[in-house]
């Protein structure tokens, strides 16, 4: 889906999240977390691990993957899937990083 | 077709038919021996150069593309002269004219001919393959046709639960398709696996999405302009878009028998790998060998290397089948088998289930020899194994050992392992790619190759199956002279080539104070590392400079980086230390307290003689510590590869029995070594005597307590692998209990794996070791004790305390703001 303009939400400042560090955003539709590589880059998934929900927000960040805490899968956050053998994906949301600051879209 | 003069007069003719594997490879070997003997044509029916078509299962997986497969560019054809044909089938040969005739009516005498057109696959006789969306497995026009088909369609019938079928199936889910593979036998590859594993490998396989109809005899292929479906004889139906036949293959013998060649399955052949004319020849799976014929290719180079020595006027070689082993190309499946799938008579059976790892292991044995093996799920034995059974070794003192590996088998004195040092030159150890020992070496040695993945990238061994992936650790270890012994050693993680202790000593050697410094230095394959190697770094440093090192949290696992364990609800568990097990009623009140104060679902006591709280949200996390931290309580760290419990019992003080106060002991080693890091958990116990009701003789370092003094115990774990301890020695006194608890637990931070718990560590460097470091060598024991005392004085700072009450990491407990 294309999000308009007037979709998208300013969150916090990049610097809020410690680089290869995440942050929840609780939601109503199911918290969110943003994640920040070490090259900056963020990004933002339903913070519900494919596998059995675990937290992905608490894993470890490597590259554009995170590793989730409960059984190690590694997802993807590029396009949010499980990298192989196993198989899942986790919803993604639009992100930017505007002069500092973290806007998102939570159309989905 | 015209040739250069002067070969035309004096070179003999050979003609190839069938631009395969057996086919190209003999005539590589051909080259080796005698290039200038042939003027060599090559007829393919594959509009294609010489390809691996063993990987044309990674090609469907996305693995790899076709380039990548190309085993034989047109280059090469053109540099040795070689006139290839690709994309003409013979239609003909007259064994009498000695004459080949092509499908474009070129016709080519020989002096010398050469069979080698495979195997063609078996078609079964049900109504509808004729249809649009039916393919096979064989080629790349077949592999075309299925990954096509993967991105214009939904749904997959694969017919066969064989070693291809499978492959197929799992290749057409990577590409996103819905896969159902129908199996005419109760359990999946049963011809390379007994039941229990064919059982697992569809467990597994149905775990990642794959449907199975077993006992499934094909009726029919329904639809009409397409397919639609597989409908099975007791009526159950299987939707598809796509229906990949690979029920098994047949040779390829339609030529032979026209051109009146002795041919029977396949085209029989004898020692020389010369058919019924002598001056043709037949290799590969469309030969038949003393009523033998071959679906895999490592007898293939076997075979190629005896009839390229006749081709070239040898007399002396000749081929005799070996025992072959298989294993299934799915990234994360291990199976592995060979030889003898189950004991007939007079032979026995070993098994092993290890449940909780979902592996299985088989030995089949006869006369105190291995004969067969089926391994599922952890394979590094294989071949281990397979050599044994090629060797026929005499294991029967080792018999009872022989299914837990080599490395215990070794341990007790069996057959060593492989020993690549005496494995002759010409042994072939990769037998996807056809790599002896032999050329490993010579190229290991020409190019100065040091690491496993340049051996691998430059010799092709281990590259397609990766069934010899250790063998070859093995033969490059022994050639640049380092010492192994038992297994190959294991890597940090796939980040990088090195081992654990190639790094720790690194960080030590050079000075190396950073992850990016380490990663850099040892050649890391990304920059960041990933979930496994990071912890490992960030502890071996943490260990090599105590005080200096700045701990990473992002490179520790969850529970180190909250101080609690997470719960599979997300939520956290909280245990405070109880020292020794002991708890005031002051502290028990605190407890209690924090326990109604933050509504927690359950408070629990430990296996660790402890009180757990259970259910704790991460945002409250931080005030429970403060209120504990007001109590005198600290973190208990039982979320850490830290020191965990020390368990006692009451010893002396209370008991009728007790010969020495263990619970103040407990007490003492528990203020000397808590808020340490090791490689993984650390536990102990104090009994207060022999009953031992501590459990020490299963703890990483327990104490027995005795009239005369103290029983010091190492290496014991009560978990997955039991282990009871081994006696490290007897001291008199409590200080030295403490001394040796210091430096042994100095040593295990020092040199040990990360994540190896004590048990494993010492089943490796063996207790002799560790009592010539700890008990023999005076000096070394308080060098190792004072070092264990400086890290504590950085280390041992209340985790818990410091978020509590100083607001330390304050971005961990607190989420963003709520969005709508
Ligand atoms: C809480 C406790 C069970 C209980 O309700 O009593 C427990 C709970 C867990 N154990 Fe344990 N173990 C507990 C005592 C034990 C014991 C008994 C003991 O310490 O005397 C053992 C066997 C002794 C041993 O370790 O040798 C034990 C052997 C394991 C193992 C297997 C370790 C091994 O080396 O084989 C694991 C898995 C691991 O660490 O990889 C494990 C892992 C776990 C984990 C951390 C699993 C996890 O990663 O989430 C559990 C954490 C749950 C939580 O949040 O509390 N737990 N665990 C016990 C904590 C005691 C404490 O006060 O700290
Ligand atoms: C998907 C797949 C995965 C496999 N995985 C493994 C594995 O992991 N391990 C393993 O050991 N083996 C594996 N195999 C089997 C292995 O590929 C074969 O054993 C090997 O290729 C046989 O070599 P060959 O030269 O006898 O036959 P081929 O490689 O099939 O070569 C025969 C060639 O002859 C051509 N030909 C036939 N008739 C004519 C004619 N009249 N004129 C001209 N050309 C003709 C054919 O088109 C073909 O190109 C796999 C096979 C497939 C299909
Ligand atoms: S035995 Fe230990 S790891 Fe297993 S469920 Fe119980 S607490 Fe968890
Ligand atoms: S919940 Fe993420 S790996 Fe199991």
């Amino acid at each position: 889906m294309i999000a308009t303009a007037t979709d998208w939400v300013r969150v916090c400042r990049l610097d809020d999240i410690v680089p290869l560090g995440a942050r929840v955003l609780p939601a109503t539709k199911g918290d969110i977390a943003l994640f920040r590589c070490r090259d900056d880059s963020v990004f933002a998934v339903l913070n519900r691990c494919p596998h059995k929900q675990g937290p992905l927000s608490e894993g470890i960040v490597h590259g554009h993957q995170i590793a989730c805490p409960l059984h190690s899968w590694v997802i993807d956050l590029e396009s949010g899937e499980a990298v192989a053998p196993d198989i899942g994906c986790t919803p993604k949301l639009p992100v930017r990083v505007i002069d500092g600051e973290i806007w998102l879209s939570p159309t989905r | 077709m015209m040739l250069p003069l002067e070969s035309a007069t004096s070179r003999e003719r050979l003609v190839v038919i069938g631009n395969g594997m057996a086919g190209m490879r003999t005539v590589e070997e051909l080259l080796k021996l005698d290039p200038a003997r042939y003027d060599v044509t090559v007829f393919g029916a594959e509009p294609h150069v010489n390809y691996d078509r063993i990987m044309l299962s990674s090609v469907l997986a996305g693995e790899k593309q076709v380039d990548d497969i190309v085993i034989n560019p047109r280059s090469w054809y053109d540099e040795n002269n070689i006139v290839l044909h690709a994309g003409d089938a013979v239609m003909a040969i007259d064994a009498v004219a000695r004459t080949v005739t092509a499908r474009s009516g070129l016709t080519v005498g020989y002096d010398r001919l050469l069979l080698a057109t495979g195997s063609k696959p078996i078609v079964p006789p049900i109504p509808g393959l004729n249809l649009p969306g039916v393919c096979a497995f064989r080629d790349i026009k077949d592999v075309d046709t299925m990954i096509d088909a993967s991105s214009r369609y939904r749904r997959a019938a694969v017919i066969g639960g064989g070693l291809l079928g499978l492959e197929a199936a799992w290749g057409l889910k990577r590409r996103g398709m819905e896969v159902a593979v129908i199996h005419l036998m109760p359990t999946l590859m049963e011809r390379q696996l007994d039941e229990t594993a064919g059982r697992l490998l569809q467990r597994d396989l149905t775990e990642r999405g794959i449907a199975f109809f077993t006992n499934g005899q094909t009726e029919e292929v329904t639809g009409t302009e397409r397919v639609t479906g597989v409908r099975l004889a007791d009526g159950r139906e299987a939707p598809a878009d796509l229906v990949v036949v690979a029920i098994g293959i047949r040779p390829e013998t339609d030529l032979a028998r026209a051109a009146g060649l002795e041919v029977n399955r396949g085209i029989v052949v004898n020692d020389n790998m010369s058919t019924s004319d002598p001056d043709i020849f037949a290799i590969g799976e469309c030969a038949e060998h003393r009523g033998q014929v071959v679906g895999l290719v490592a007898p293939i180079w076997d075979m190629a290397r005896v009839c390229a020595h006749h081709l070239a006027g040898g007399e002396t070689l000749s081929y005799a089948a070996q025992a072959t082993a298989t294993r299934l190309k799915i990234t994360g499946i291990d199976v592995y088998s060979a030889g003898q799938l189950a004991a007939g008579e007079d032979e026995d059976e070993v098994v092993l289930r290890d449940a909780r790892r979902g592996a299985y292991r088989k030995l089949v044995m006869r006369d105190g020899k291995v004969v067969g093996t089926v391994l599922y799920g952890d394979v590094n034995d294989g071949a281990w194994y397979f050599d044994l059974i090629r060797r026929q070794t005499d294991v029967s003192d080792f018999a009872d050992r022989m299914i837990l590996g080599q490395a215990v088998t070794q341990a007790a004195g069996g057959p060593a392992a492989l020993d690549v040092a005496a494995m002759p030159d010409d042994m072939q150890v990769c037998g996807c790619n056809g790599v002896c020992k032999g050329t490993i070496v010579e190229i290991i040695k020409a190019k100065g190759l040091t690491t496993y993945d340049a051996v691998k990238a430059h010799t092709k061994a281990s590259a397609s199956c990766g069934t010899c992936a250790p063998l070859v650790r093995q033969i490059l270890a022994d050639t640049l002279g380092i010492e192994v012994s038992g297994p190959a050693i294991p890597t940090v993680c796939k980040c990088t080539d090195r081992t654990h202790e190639e790094v720790r000593s690194a960080i030590v050697a050079q000075g190396l104070k950073t992850q990016d410094a380490v990663r850099a230095k040892m050649g890391w394959r990304n920059a960041d590392g990933c979930a496994s190697c990071r912890p490992a770094l960030n502890y071996y440093l943490l260990c090599a400079w105590p005080g200096e090192y700045q701990d990473d949290s992002r490179s520790r696992f969850v529970n180190e980086r909250m101080h609690a364990n997470i719960q599979k609800d997300g939520t956290y568990s909280v245990i405070p230390r109880l020292w020794g097990g002991t708890a005031t009623p002051g502290e028990l009140a605190a407890i209690a307290a924090v326990a109604t104060r933050y509504n927690v679902a359950e408070v629990k006591i430990t296996g660790g003689q402890r009180l757990g709280l259970y259910g704790i949200k991460k945002q409250d996390l931080p005030a429970v510590w403060s209120a504990l931290s007001d109590a005198g309580l600290v973190s208990g760290h039982a979320y850490g590869k830290s020191l965990r419990t020390v368990k006692t019992c009451v010893g002396l003080e209370w008991c009728r029995f007790g010969t020495q106060d263990s619970t103040t002991l407990g007490k003492m080693l528990e203020r000397l070594t808590w808020g340490n890091w090791t490689p993984h958990k650390f536990k102990m116990g104090v009994s207060g005597c022999p009953r031992n009701c501590a459990e020490a003789s299963i703890k990483d370092f327990g104490v027995i307590c005795v009239e005369s003094g103290f029983d010091l115990l190492v290496g014991g774990n009560g978990g997955i692998e039991l282990r009871g301890t081994d006696k490290l020695c007897h001291v008199a006194t409590e200080a030295e209990v403490l001394e040796y608890a210091a430096a042994f637990m100095q040593l295990y931070r020092e040199e040990a794996r990360y994540l190896d718990r004590t048990a494993p560590w010492i089943e490796r460097v063996g207790i002799e070791y560790v009592r010539k470091r700890i008990v023999e060598d005076e000096a070394g024991r308080q060098a190792l004790q004072q070092r264990f005392r400086v890290a504590q004085s950085y280390l041992q700072d209340d985790p818990w305390a410091e978020r509590g009450k100083r607001g330390v990491d304050a971005h961990e407990f607190t989420p963003l703001a709520v969005l709508g």
